[in-house]
């Protein structure tokens, strides 16, 4: 038995993962990630158009702070966020992002006075502040009361990923590439590692640790088309799910992202309706402004994607081999600045379309893009059902998005939670002693090895790549944006038919090392967890909230749903997950429930909302000063070297 | 509808793991479909022809540099490469060279480019930053360096640029285009504190810049345009003053 001893196994070399083994090394612990592939090539990679925090440099940031981040959270998530988690996140992430301007990434900077921007089609002037030259600018996204979103031309994501990765060669951090977590090892009460196959070899190796993070990304790719990439299979949250004591949270909650290109599903950055783009359909008459007057084009992706959808079923999108579609306008924008700030957007449409968006619009359609789901975790980012257990990033369902998720918040939430939950994990460390049974690891390894066994074993039996092509139509067909009792009903069954026949999966190319179809044989039947437990959550969820939109419920009920879902997959021979709910009190709410101010208000709202807002309205009228209105309203915990004021420049650390 | 048209390709097979095995080319047959590019093709002949079929692809969107492959004898990324555009409907694969092969069209890239990474220290030399607090005002940068370090800072490491280098093919300790972008891209950051001397010492000798024989198949072959033979022509000029 070959065993790989380390104080942090990290799982998923991303900016989530690479944060947290950063922040665990430097606290003295040692950290070694696995990953499916380089670290640089991560999905964080291809993050675009940038990352929120509230800096308030650039002239159309004025004014912003840790509580308008933290209040566009919160409404983007339809209330359906841990608040907790959403102003740990909202305090923390200026800090986030200054630390990585300190590691290398070339953030673009504010040139101070005149420059023309689009705003509501239309060219104007704005006048960049001089005291704010060479900070870090930002652009618009949507959803956001301020001007937020800092990056680097849309090419955010690369440039993050390279200064995180970089950081963590320079601290000798082990990242063990083409490596795949088949199993985590655990006692029913703590967890102690995992069972992890060598993708080249194809040894299985035993990775014991005190504390295991899980940080593999969404799972996207249950989804026939998605933006997400390929490797985004959700792994990381599946054998959290096959412990049969750690939960998911919220798995129904998936968004859709408004601009990913037909057919090929790639994405074309938020950036580039916050920089000025419009959406038109068949007619080319610019439709957003018909439906949401105030917000247009910049509505939060989950409306947006659903207002594009009911414009094509009106029958205004645009025929095309591939199904209907709809068209993003960045001609308006100039060459000059599509050549500076949109790039990549450019190569993708010349590469994969043979059209130059800077002449041409571009054909779009709202696309599978966001986990908001994942391993359901506290705060600290410690799995409830198991301890030394940790999630950070999308795999996560810490839960700072609910049911929603802001554009340029999730390379945000990346880092800030893995510079949050790498101090727990540390501080868990500190207290850990590894005491386990060498029987414990091997019964995991003998596990997994006969699952392999199996699939070499058998003649004859189903193909993997078949059930998985079924079941991403399913997804697509009955799971999407818009979901109804029958559809759902339908999925449930049906997937539940396809995890039945996983069980009898065959691996025709009998080779233990590199093996593309042993891959695929060990991932599906997880995947298909996955999807049951989206499925079936969506199915139970009478209401509609963010991206979770029920035609035959279309209110946010508050009264009935104010609650996130717990999945939890009790043993292996179980056919479907066993859903529990977790209550969000109102009472201890720093941003009671109200409208976000899209279409008409129908929310069924809870009597605690009147009581919460009446105390909050007391409390606001003693004149307090912001940082203590926030303590006393909402009080969170922050490790201490996270803990200070953010200065803005022009007003210091107000 | 008129039938689709059929594309051949030819693969280099091979597994340096399974016994007996050895390199050989394969033709497969399949119909085209539209806007198809050469990672939907593969991954339909792995579903329906052959599920030993080794390749990486992650982004499939042409940002990640997992998918080097020679093309047509060109070293390119096959996720961005549309079939469309070879008139004959033939495409020949073969894995990257320079590289340690894994098994068919799969390479390791990511063990060259971490010994890159670690041999010119591709992290921000500054005594002083980690004793920055995190609550102050970030330091100011001019608009233009920062677009400038942007510009150096978009290699993918996918490799192209190593497998269309005839130094690096002859000479495997050469530290590439890619290293030299890298370097590059280091020194153009005010915020990295390193001196002329200290570039000197990484890259001042055979095996680095002074190595390259100026054949730009680096210039030629990288997808994102880097400007490799500006700013290797810089550097040499550089280190040259230094002495």
């Amino acid at each position: 038995m070959k065993v790989v001893y380390s104080d942090v196994l990290v799982v998923g070399g991303g900016l989530s993962g690479l944060r947290a083994a950063i922040a665990a090394t430097k606290r003295g612990h040692d950290a070694v990630v696995l990953s499916l592939v380089p670290a640089k090539r991560s999905h964080s990679a291809a993050a675009q158009g940038g990352m929120q925090a509230s800096l308030a440099a650039a002239f159309k940031s004025r004014g912003d702070n840790e509580d308008v981040h933290f209040a566009d959270t919160v409404k983007g998530s339809d209330w359906g966020c841990d608040q907790d988690v959403a102003r740990m996140f909202a305090n923390t992430a200026p800090k986030a992002i200054r630390e990585l301007s300190t590691w290398g990434v070339p953030w673009s900077r504010v040139r101070s006075g005149d420059r023309e921007v689009v705003v509501n089609a239309e060219r104007v002037t704005i006048t960049e502040p001089a005291d704010a030259h060479g900070l870090i600018t930002a652009r618009d996204f949507g959803g956001t009361k301020k001007w937020r979103t800092c990056f680097t031309a849309d090419g955010t994501g690369h440039t993050m990923l390279y200064a995180m990765d970089n950081k963590a060669i320079e601290l000798q951090i082990p990242v063990h590439e083409r490596k795949e977590a088949l199993a985590l090892i655990h006692d029913g009460g703590t967890c102690h590692g995992a069972i992890v196959r060598d993708l080249v070899s194809g040894e299985l190796v035993a990775y014991v640790s005190k504390a295991t993070v899980i940080a593999t990304g969404g799972y996207g790719r249950i989804y026939a088309v998605s933006t997400n990439a390929i490797i985004c299979e959700g792994m990381g949250a599946a054998i959290a799910l096959e412990t049969g004591v750690a939960p998911l949270g919220n798995m129904e909650a998936v968004q859709f992202h408004p601009t990913a290109i037909v057919p090929a599903g790639i994405l074309t950055t938020e950036g580039c309706r916050g920089d000025g783009g419009l959406l038109r359909d068949v007619e080319g008459h610019r439709f957003m402004p018909d439906y949401e007057p105030e917000k247009k084009e910049l509505a939060s992706r989950d409306v947006v994607s659903r207002r594009m959808t009911e414009h094509m079923r009106k029958g205004m999108g645009v025929p095309s081999p591939y199904g209907d579609h709809l068209w993003l306008d960045i001609t308006l924008l100039g060459k000059a600045h599509i050549d500076k700030n949109l790039r990549e957007v450019k190569e993708i449409c010349q590469h994969f379309l043979g059209i130059d968006p800077v002449n041409d619009y571009i054909p779009v359609r709202p696309t599978q893009h966001y986990s908001m789901g994942g391993v359901r975790t506290r705060p600290t980012g410690e799995s409830p059902g198991l301890r030394g257990l940790f999630s950070v990033g999308e795999a996560a369902c810490w839960d700072m998005h609910g049911f929603n998720r802001l554009g340029g918040n999730s390379v945000a939430e990346t880092v800030v939670a893995g510079m949050i939950v790498g101090e727990y994990v540390a501080d868990y460390c500190d207290g850990a002693v590894v005491d386990l049974q060498t029987s414990l690891i091997q019964g995991f390894l003998d596990r997994e090895r006969g699952r392999i066994d199996g699939l070499m074993a058998r003649d004859r039996g189903e193909n993997a790549w078949e059930l998985r092509d079924a079941m991403e139509r399913i997804m697509m067909e009955k799971v999407g944006i818009f979901r109804s009792q029958e559809p759902l009903d339908q999925a449930v069954e049906e997937l539940t038919a396809l995890h039945r026949r996983s069980r009898n999966l065959v691996c025709r190319n009998r080779v233990r090392s590199a093996n593309p179809e042993l891959e695929a044989c060990l991932r599906v039947p997880r995947m298909l967890k996955l999807a049951l437990c989206v499925a079936k959550g969506a199915q139970a969820r009478t209401e509609s909230r963010g991206a979770h939109a029920r035609e035959d419920y279309p209110e946010r009920n508050d009264r009935d749903w104010l609650k996130r879902t717990l999945a939890r997959w009790p043993t292996d021979d179980d056919d479907q997950p066993t859903l529990e709910y977790e209550t969000l009190d109102i009472m201890k709410m720093e941003l009671p429930p109200g409208s976000r101010g899209y279409g008409k208000d129908q929310t069924i709202h809870h009597p605690d909302t009147a009581r919460r807002v009446a105390e909050i309205d007391a409390l606001s009228a003693q004149q307090l000063d912001r940082f203590e209105l926030q303590q006393r309203l909402n009080p969170i915990e922050l490790p201490e070297r996270l803990r200070g004021k953010n200065e803005r420049v022009g007003i210091g650390y107000e | 509808m008129s039938s689709p048209r059929k594309l051949k390709l030819n693969v280099l097979r091979y597994d340096p793991r399974k016994e007996g095995d050895e390199p050989r080319m394969v033709t497969y047959e399949l119909d085209e479909a539209p806007s198809m590019t050469i990672f939907i093709a593969l991954n339909e002949i792995r579903r329906k022809q052959d599920s030993s079929l080794k390749f990486d692809f992650v982004c499939r969107a042409g940002i990640c540099g997992s998918c080097g492959m020679v093309i047509n004898g060109r070293p390119d990324l096959a996720c961005r490469t549309l079939t469309s555009q070879f008139e004959d409907g033939e495409i020949t694969l073969l894995p990257l060279p320079a590289f340690e092969l894994i098994g068919d069209l799969s390479v390791d890239t990511g063990k060259f480019m971490r010994a890159m990474s670690e041999r010119v220290e591709s992290w921000i030399h500054d005594e002083e930053a980690e004793r920055r607090e995190l609550t102050v005002l970030e330091e100011p940068m001019d608009p233009d360096t920062a677009d400038r370090i942007y510009e150096l800072d978009r290699c993918i490491e996918c490799g192209c640029c190593i497998s269309a280098c005839g130094t690096a093919r002859m000479r495997p300790a050469f530290l590439g285009a890619a290293g030299f972008m890298r370097v590059a891209r280091f020194e153009a950051d005010p915020r990295d504190k390193r001196t002329a001397e200290g570039w000197y010492d990484l890259l001042g000798d055979d095996d680095g810049i002074f190595g390259c024989m100026s054949l730009m198949g680096c210039e030629d072959h990288c997808p994102k345009d880097l400007p490799h033979q500006n700013r290797i022509a810089y550097m040499r000029r550089k280190l040259v003053q230094s002495r």
